[in-house]
């Protein structure tokens, strides 16, 4: 506030008040605990070491953001301070590092922390603290809940709308399909799962010939494979996460067997799987995506692209672009943004959590052209848009409309 | 070479500590008790619930010491028994809604029953092949609760919420705080029961069987008995801290209790020092604090400066904690002489 020129003569002592009691009359300015005049306090847990270590990118790219909207002025004037811990993927720790953000270091809201097993971890809590826990890291179903969880909200498409989207584009156009599905045995791979066997619905006992499940601390995954293909399936989901995609594709190849293969959206990326994997190899596999992938040579003259390039080459050179999490990291840190602005003068938890859940048809660089951020009181789910894809040559080409697919919690 | 001359020819696992050396002094303990008692007064919920970590994760290190410094028999195993107890009471809260305060015996009596049972077979293997056959039940523990068969009461790979008790009888203090007193007054029964056991009968077999096995079975000693005793004990012990710590930290998943969970028992154990059980508090505290500090010092490098802190520790005072208070007391007693 403009009050404490209080050594001042009398006159600018009252020009002070008068200034301070205007603004104060014009904009009511409202915090809670974590923001103020100067700052707002953002806090974040990440797993930096551990299984998930190389999600740690996130964090990095978040920090990276950040440190460039402060640059630019900050956000109303406010600077962003962001403070992230690390929990290594153990919900235990993870409690103790969000009790930490919100009772010791008091930050005004933890946007973005990772992991399935660890935001359900501090969900309960968070709630109970009302303190937001916003734009959740992971693509489980259960975070659009605003009835029973009103300060958690999600931000990426939801891992069963996007596999009920491959099930319904199977039964329209190979209704007699043999389907064979490799997944991986974990949070992420049961939730795409039984996204894909309610999307084909009763008919799912019958054309499913052949489930087989991995654990993502196995080396190799090639004798899953040989198992699918000597069941007789035509069509191979594909559900595993980039190291073990890039292996199934290539162990296709070299086995021939040639499904029609869908991919999911976690391991779309060509830089780290379709690439490793051999272009040759990975002719008309079927994928979804929401954001452009930056290793796609049809995206080099975006504008969205080319302004992204521009962040990193000044705040995170040594960021490897062909990742998909720097990309992901760097619009949900857009998406923040767009919401703190929005907030203006009211950096209340309450005001926050109304401003996520009023953004109308926000469209960020990063995402797919028609892609569009949308919230309401009644929809947690950001973004529940995605386009089918079918990779052609070198590059992804997207085909049919943008699909919605938006599940409930 | 037969089986017994091997035994006899090998170097003892871990050095004798003799029993008085196993405990602090009346007038130490009282000083401890009274800060941990007092503290949660002076400071926030936050603090208090890391505290109450602090407690826990001690109880899970003096049941290793139980069995590594008593019985001399080696596990990198406990974050299983750790899980089990852990389990047993957010199944026993959720799904029958039983009281916390009961869900704890028989998370005991369960990991007790279960260490008994694995100190079957590990009565023929010793030493390192020992640490393997436990380092695999460890390995094993988290996919086991993710297998479809449990999933309908361990929640498969979402696991369980556990609601956080309040204070009973209308006191009033935060959940944190009675959580801790409550912890706190579990993990002095246990303290002083440990104590008591090591100094028992049982206790006096456990060490027999630890300087050397051969000489403890002519004495007498039922060596395949005590020890899988001692680890039922140990197991059903890190069951209880299991159990509390499910209810403090209000979630059990299968990814809290991986192998890492158990080599920072370990370490713990070592860093509190051998056979010392007033230092299982110590080692917690390593286990505990001394990642946020690395963390501190670097992001990036946290494991890296965790490394060169934890090779200091090991470096400059090989016994841990047992050794700093050693030297703390000899100095006192010089002090004293003046």
């Amino acid at each position: 506030m403009l009050v404490t020129h209080m050594r001042l003569g009398a006159f600018s002592a009252a020009l002070a008040l008068l200034a301070a009691s205007s603004s104060g009359a014009l904009a009511q300015k409202k915090y809670d605990t974590g923001a103020s005049d100067t700052e707002i306090k953002i806090g974040n847990i990440m797993p930096y070491s551990g299984p998930a270590s190389a999600y740690g990118v996130i964090g990095k790219t978040e920090e990276a953001y950040f440190k460039k909207i402060n640059a630019e002025g900050g956000i109303n004037g406010r600077k962003i301070n962001f403070v992230s811990y690390d929990d290594a993927y153990s919900p235990p720790k993870t409690v103790e590092q969000a009790r930490k953000l919100v009772e010791s270091d008091e930050v005004l809201i933890v946007f973005n922390p990772l992991g399935t097993p660890p935001n359900t971890a501090i969900q309960k809590y968070m709630n109970s603290k009302k303190v937001p826990q916003l734009f959740v890291a992971t693509g489980a179903t259960k975070w659009n809940d605003p009835k029973d969880f009103p300060w958690t909200m999600g931000w990426q498409p939801n891992y069963q709308s996007e596999t009920q989207i491959y099930a319904k584009y199977i039964l329209k156009h190979k209704p007699d399909a043999k389907i064979g599905i490799l997944y991986q045995n974990d949070d992420y791979g049961k939730d795409y799962l039984k996204g894909f066997k309610d999307g084909l619905g009763a008919k799912a006992a019958s054309m499913i010939v052949v489930e087989e499940s991995y654990e993502v601390s196995q080396p190799t995954i090639d004798s899953h494979i040989v198992k699918l293909k000597s069941s007789g399936a035509d069509v191979f989901m594909n559900i595993t996460t980039p190291k073990f995609a890039a292996q199934a594709i290539k162990k296709n190849a070299e086995i021939g067997w040639k499904p029609l293969h869908f991919l999911n959206n976690v391991s779309a990326s060509i830089g780290s799987v379709i690439k490793p994997a051999g272009y040759e190899a990975s002719q008309d596999i079927i994928s979804s995506a929401y954001l452009k992938d930056p290793t796609d040579k049809q995206w080099e003259k975006d504008a969205g692209m080319i302004a992204w390039n521009q962040f990193l080459d000044k705040y995170y050179p040594e960021a490897n672009r062909a990742d998909a999490s720097v990309m992901y990291a760097y619009t949900v840190a857009q998406g923040l943004v767009h919401v703190l602005k929005a907030c203006g003068d009211d950096l209340t938890r309450a005001n926050i959590m109304k401003q996520a859940a009023s953004i109308k048809d926000l469209e960020l660089g990063g995402l797919l052209p028609g892609v569009k951020v949308n919230t309401s009181a009644t929809d947690f789910a950001p973004i529940s848009q995605v386009q089918l894809m079918k990779f052609k040559g070198e590059t992804w080409e997207l085909f049919g409309e943008i699909l919605t697919g938006d599940v409930g919690g | 070479m037969s089986a017994a001359e091997e035994v006899v020819t090998e170097a003892p696992a871990i050095e004798a500590v003799p029993k008085r050396a196993m405990t602090l002094g009346l007038g130490t303990s009282l000083v401890v008790l009274a800060a941990l008692a007092i503290a949660p007064l002076f400071v926030k919920n936050f603090i208090i619930f890391q505290m109450t970590m602090l407690l826990i994760y001690a109880l899970a290190v003096l049941a290793l010491n139980i069995l590594t410094g008593g019985s001399g028999q080696f596990s990198l195993g406990q974050s299983a028994f750790y899980a089990v107890g852990a389990y047993t009471s957010a199944i026993l809260m959720e799904h029958f809604g039983m009281n916390y305060a009961l869900t704890l015996p028989i998370a005991g009596v369960i990991c007790f029953a279960f260490g008994f049972v694995f100190g079957q077979p590990a009565l023929r293997l010793s030493g390192v092949y020992l640490a393997l056959a436990t380092f695999a039940l460890a390995v094993a523990m988290p996919q086991l609760l993710k297998l479809g068969f449990f999933e309908h009461w361990t929640g498969g790979v979402q696991g369980l919420v556990v609601t956080k008790p309040d204070a009973p009888f209308g006191l009033p203090m935060s959940q944190d705080m009675w959580l801790y007193y409550f912890t706190l007054v579990i993990a002095i029964g246990i303290y002083i029961a440990s104590i008591n056991l090591l100094r028992s009968r049982s206790g006096r077999a456990f060490m027999a069987i630890r300087d050397n096995e051969i000489a403890a079975s002519a004495m007498g000693v039922d060596v395949a008995l005590y020890k899988t005793l001692a680890f039922g004990v140990s197991a059903g012990i890190t069951g209880v801290a299991g159990g509390l710590g499910a209810i403090a930290v209000q979630f059990v998943a299968p990814d809290g209790y991986t192998i890492t969970l158990a080599i920072s028992l370990f370490l713990g154990m070592v860093v509190g020092g051998v056979g010392w059980l007033p230092g299982s508090i110590v080692g917690s505290a390593f286990i505990i604090f001394v990642p946020n500090i690395a963390e501190g010092i670097s992001k990036g490098l946290s494991g890296a400066v965790f490394g060169v802190l934890l090779f200091l520790v090991i470096f400059l005072v090989p016994h841990g904690a047992r050794q700093v208070a050693m030297v703390a007391q000899q100095m006192l007693g010089k002090l004293k002489k003046n």
